[in-house]
């Protein structure tokens, strides 16, 4: 009986983490996004990335939701992102890297959302209706931010001799973080096991087959293997986040509960 | 007859009078249509407790317009004394523009919004099908901008009467 009981709280917190996880890696990648309002290279990005930011704030918004909903302890998608300190964060390290220049933005927006939408199309499969739904919205958007990063790693790396480093180095920072994606975890696992989260680490041909074939377009190569990053699911941030959050919750730190 | 009066059974007089509040409550961002006409009303459902809900779906998740959708519908409610009439939100099947009406349409075109597409909403970089003036109906026009003053529109000119023009895209 008691065994059966931890085992049950057991899925009961994976399913809260795995919410987590979903809601911050959007929450996050959204605030990195809204930085380069005003400061992109031509208007039309400008837009484009303020409103990929857009998407993925109300995908964090969704999950966070159900994830609040799954905790049962009357916090909701704003009390998660706005009252939570840096150890308490689920997102993987890739999406609280700095924007750097143009083509590491890019080179992490292709990483990122050619993994989310892979992912999400499987979770349309998920037995949580809240999240199947979620996922079912989000790939229509997702698929657009895919396509408009890959359009522009083949545009940087066939373009200049510059454009071509500057992508290069861009990936080059950014690929030590992408094992992440694609770790299931001890947290994980029983979840994954019970058929409610999707399997990550299976994602990985048809990822690796979409990597090399815009990486190909790109002429650019597979970064070589380096040491890997791999701490954000377990709370662990690089110094990064603690910079992010201090401007996200800013204004719920100083004013707690404000509104208008 | 809408989808969303099929979807409950339109004999029932408390439906057909929410329906026929919410019918004529505009779009926020392009009051020329109305939330039925862009198929965001998705229709009124009756819980067992007997309780009425009129049900809303995102066009987009991060909409920012949802907000100001819910407070209209609320006031067209309570201003027509529907004050006990609940507003929910369901997110499936995801929205798509297929379920823009004709006549929403018909709307979007008179008011210089180039509607959508028929068929199920592709996302691409670049529209594969022409997007026709709204106010010559030349179809050689061309994209200027991915995004417009909302997030689902996109930016065009015409090539024939030189007009900019807004284009509804396809989701
Ligand atoms: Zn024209």
């Amino acid at each position: 009986m008691s065994a059966l009981a931890s085992s049950s709280s057991d899925l009961q917190k994976a399913r809260f983490e795995h919410a987590l996880r979903l809601g911050d890696d959007a929450l996050i990648l959204a605030q990195r996004l809204g930085e380069t309002c005003g400061h992109a290279p031509t208007l039309e990005l400008d837009l484009s990335f303020a409103n990929v930011g857009l998407d993925l704030l109300g995908q964090a918004t969704l999950l966070l939701g159900v994830a609040g909903e799954i905790e049962g302890q009357g916090r909701d998608a704003d009390a998660l992102a706005y009252q939570r300190d840096v150890l308490a964060f689920r997102n993987c390290v890739l999406v609280e890297q700095p924007n750097g220049d143009f083509a590491r933005l890019i080179a992490r927006q292709f990483l990122f959302s050619s993994w989310q939408l892979a992912l999400f199309q499987k979770m349309e499969a998920l037995p949580d209706e809240r999240l199947s739904a979620i996922a079912a919205k989000a790939v229509k958007e997702v698929t657009y931010h895919e396509r408009l990063a890959a359009s522009w790693m083949a545009r940087l790396g066939d373009g200049t001799e510059e454009s071509h480093k500057r992508l290069v180095d861009g990936l080059a920072w950014s690929f030590r973080f992408v094992e992440e994606l694609f770790e299931v975890d001890a947290t994980i696992a029983p979840l994954v096991a019970a058929g409610e989260a999707v399997d990550v680490s299976k994602l990985r041909p048809e990822w690796d087959a979409r990597v090399a074939q815009v990486f190909a377009e790109a002429k650019v190569a597979r970064p070589k293997p380096m040491r890997v990053v791999m701490h954000g699911r377990t709370g662990r941030h690089g110094e990064h986040l603690g910079h992010i959050l201090s401007e996200l919750q800013f204004l719920q730190r100083a004013y707690p509960g404000a509104t208008w | 007859m809408s989808a969303a009066e099929r979807a409950v059974g339109p004999v029932d007089p408390v439906v057909t009078r929410i329906l026929e509040v919410l019918s004529v409550v505009p779009d926020p961002e392009i009051p020329a249509v109305s939330l039925a006409d862009l198929g965001i009303l998705r229709g009124v459902e009756k819980n067992p407790a007997g309780d009425y809900q009129a049900v809303l779906t995102p066009t987009y998740s991060g909409c920012p317009a949802t907000k100001a959708i819910q407070d209209s519908v609320r006031a067209a409610l309570d201003a027509h004394g529907l004050t006990r009439i609940g507003i929910r939100s369901r997110l499936s099947p995801p929205w798509t523009t297929d379920w823009i009406t004709d006549e929403g349409r018909e709307k979007l075109r008179a008011y210089g919004i180039s509607p959508p597409e028929r068929g199920v909403g592709q996302p691409s970089l670049r529209a594969e099908s022409p997007v026709s003036c709204p106010r010559c109906d030349s179809t050689s026009t061309e994209e200027i901008s991915r995004f417009g003053s909302t997030p689902c529109k996109s930016m065009w000119r015409c090539l024939s009467c030189l007009e900019p023009f807004e284009h509804f895209k396809c989701h």
